[in-house]
Parts: structure tokens; C-alpha cells; sequence
């Protein structure tokens, strides 16, 4: 369909990728570190579907959709973590939670 | 047709770049949207289709509109910004930057180095997704549907709310009904 040539999607990827390591890794608010995992998330999606789309098979969207039903189950398990830690710490400071107990 | 990808890709990295730089919950989250709808576009150019209405419903449509909702009910207000503000100094980046930079360096320079010129090769229609999802990938789609059952359920138990002291009675009816 496109000529667009598997290097550039999978170094697009690897952008995004490193774009949300830099997000986690800064950021201290836990909402942002989430979000940033979306992004990783987001682009190892990509690489998959670039691949698949390379050799016009399906698995890399089948691989694609895989990854996409594990984002929403974290994201729903992350976020109820999140209001709890909201509710117990009264901060969303990632830090706020360094303690094994309580 | 190739400026095309360059221009999405552009977008997605710039507001892939502004999420990671904001000071306010939901205008990363409306920026990160715009990142997944980039990406969407990509997958058009290169003939997933399938999976960028995937993106488009399910990523941008559902999971972010979950983040929105999560974020608005936390209800941060203008001291949470200040408090970015304060968390947020120009000597945090420098450190994961780097690294961030090595990494990508890496991967460009392997991408380069191999042989992986060919272009994209066709369309894949979402008859051909579905087919595979239905045939060789059954198992992987069951064990999916397991994996958001336990999200589920996990997101119920720690969304509820027990007071103080409604705890051991919480667990004594658990108890009770293990029994």
C-alpha cells in the first residue's frame, strides 16, 4: 500500500519507546508514570504492526491486539492503585509509598 | 505518500514529547490522545487497518477516557501543578536523557546497519486478522479474556471502599463465603 520502508516505523517506535522510559524515570507523580507506560506500551504496538505489515501477515496485529487487552487490564489494576494510594498517602508522590508496611 | 509518514511521525513524537513534559494531568493525557491517533494514521499508511481502528476505539477511546475520568475524580487542582512545577527542574532530564539517547542511537544505528530495506508489503485485511485470531491464536485470545477477567476483578476489589471499621467485618463476610 505505502512504501514506506520497515526501518523508519521501527525506528519511530524505538522514539516513542525511549520517549516513555525518559517519562518514567523523571517523572515523579504516579499518573504520569503510568501514562508514560502507556506510551512504551503504545509503541512496542507499532514495531509489531510494522513487522506484520511487512510481511503482510496477520500475527502482527493479532500481536498488536494482545498487547492492547494487556494495556487496558493494567491500566484498570494501576488506576484502582492509584486512588488507593491517593486515599491512604493523601499524595500521589511515587516516593510517598517507600515502605514495605503501611 | 511518504511525507505523509513523515508528518505523522512527527506529530506522535512531538506529542509523545509534550505528555512527558506537562505540568497538568489532563492536558498530558490530551496530548498523549494526539500521540495515539498519530500512530493511528500510521497504521493506515501501512495497511493495518484493523489495527488502527483498534487504536482509535479501544486505546484513545476507552483506555484514555478511563485515564481522563481516574484523573478528574482525583480531582488534583491548581497545588498539584505547583507541585510539579517544583518536581519538575531541568537537572532531573539530564540523567535519563542521556540514556534514553544512547538507546535510540543503538537501535538506529542496528536498524542501519541491517538489511531491512524491503517496503511494506500489502494490505492485511481484518478478514485475515480475524481468521488468525479464530484459528491459530484461540488459546491467546482465551487466555486474554482470562487476563481482563482478573483486571476486573483485581479493579473491583481495590476500588472498594472499606472504612475503618467495616475492614474485618469485609473480611469475616469473605470468610463466610469461602465456607
Amino acid at each position: 500500500m505505502a512504501s514506506i520502508p520497515m526501518e523508519y516505523g521501527l525506528l519511530l517506535a524505538g522514539t516513542l519507546f525511549a520517549l516513555g522510559l525518559i517519562g518514567v524515570m523523571v517523572r515523579r507523580n504516579i499518573v504520569f508514570i503510568l501514562m508514560s507506560l502507556e506510551i512504551m506500551l503504545n509503541a512496542t504496538g507499532l514495531a509489531f504492526v510494522t513487522a506484520g505489515a511487512k510481511w503482510a501477515q496477520a500475527d502482527g496485529q493479532v500481536m498488536y491486539l494482545f498487547i492492547l487487552s494487556m494495556a487496558a487490564a493494567e491500566v484498570a489494576i494501576g488506576l484502582a492503585l492509584v486512588l488507593k494510594l491517593k486515599r491512604q498517602f493523601k499524595t500521589l508522590d511515587a516516593d510517598a509509598a517507600s515502605r514495605m508496611h503501611g | 505518500m511518504n511525507a505523509a509518514f513523515y508528518i505523522a511521525a512527527a506529530v506522535a513524537v512531538m506529542s509523545t514529547v509534550m505528555v512527558i513534559t506537562r505540568l497538568n494531568a489532563i492536558h498530558a493525557l490530551l496530548y498523549l490522545i494526539v500521540s495515539l491517533l498519530a500512530v493511528a494514521v500510521i497504521f493506515f499508511m501501512l495497511g493495518a487497518a484493523f489495527a488502527a481502528a483498534l487504536e482509535v476505539i479501544i486505546y484513545a477511546g476507552a483506555i484514555m477516557v478511563l485515564f481522563v475520568f481516574v484523573v478528574m475524580l482525583l480531582n488534583l487542582g491548581l497545588s498539584a501543578t505547583a507541585q510539579e512545577c517544583q518536581w519538575l527542574n531541568l537537572r532531573a532530564w539530564v540523567g535519563p536523557a542521556i540514556l534514553a539517547l544512547i538507546l535510540v542511537g543503538e537501535l538506529a544505528f542496528i536498524i542501519a546497519r541491517g538489511a531491512l530495506r524491503a517496503p511494506a508489503a500489502g494490505p492485511v485485511e481484518p478478514k485475515q486478522v480475524g481468521a488468525a485470531l479464530f484459528g491459530p491464536y484461540l488459546l491467546g485470545v482465551e487466555l486474554v479474556s482470562l487476563l481482563l477477567l482478573a483486571g476486573m476483578v483485581g479493579a473491583y476489589h481495590l476500588g472498594r471502599e472499606w472504612g475503618m471499621e467495616n475492614q474485618r467485618r469485609g473480611d469475616e463476610e469473605i470468610g463466610e463465603i469461602n465456607i
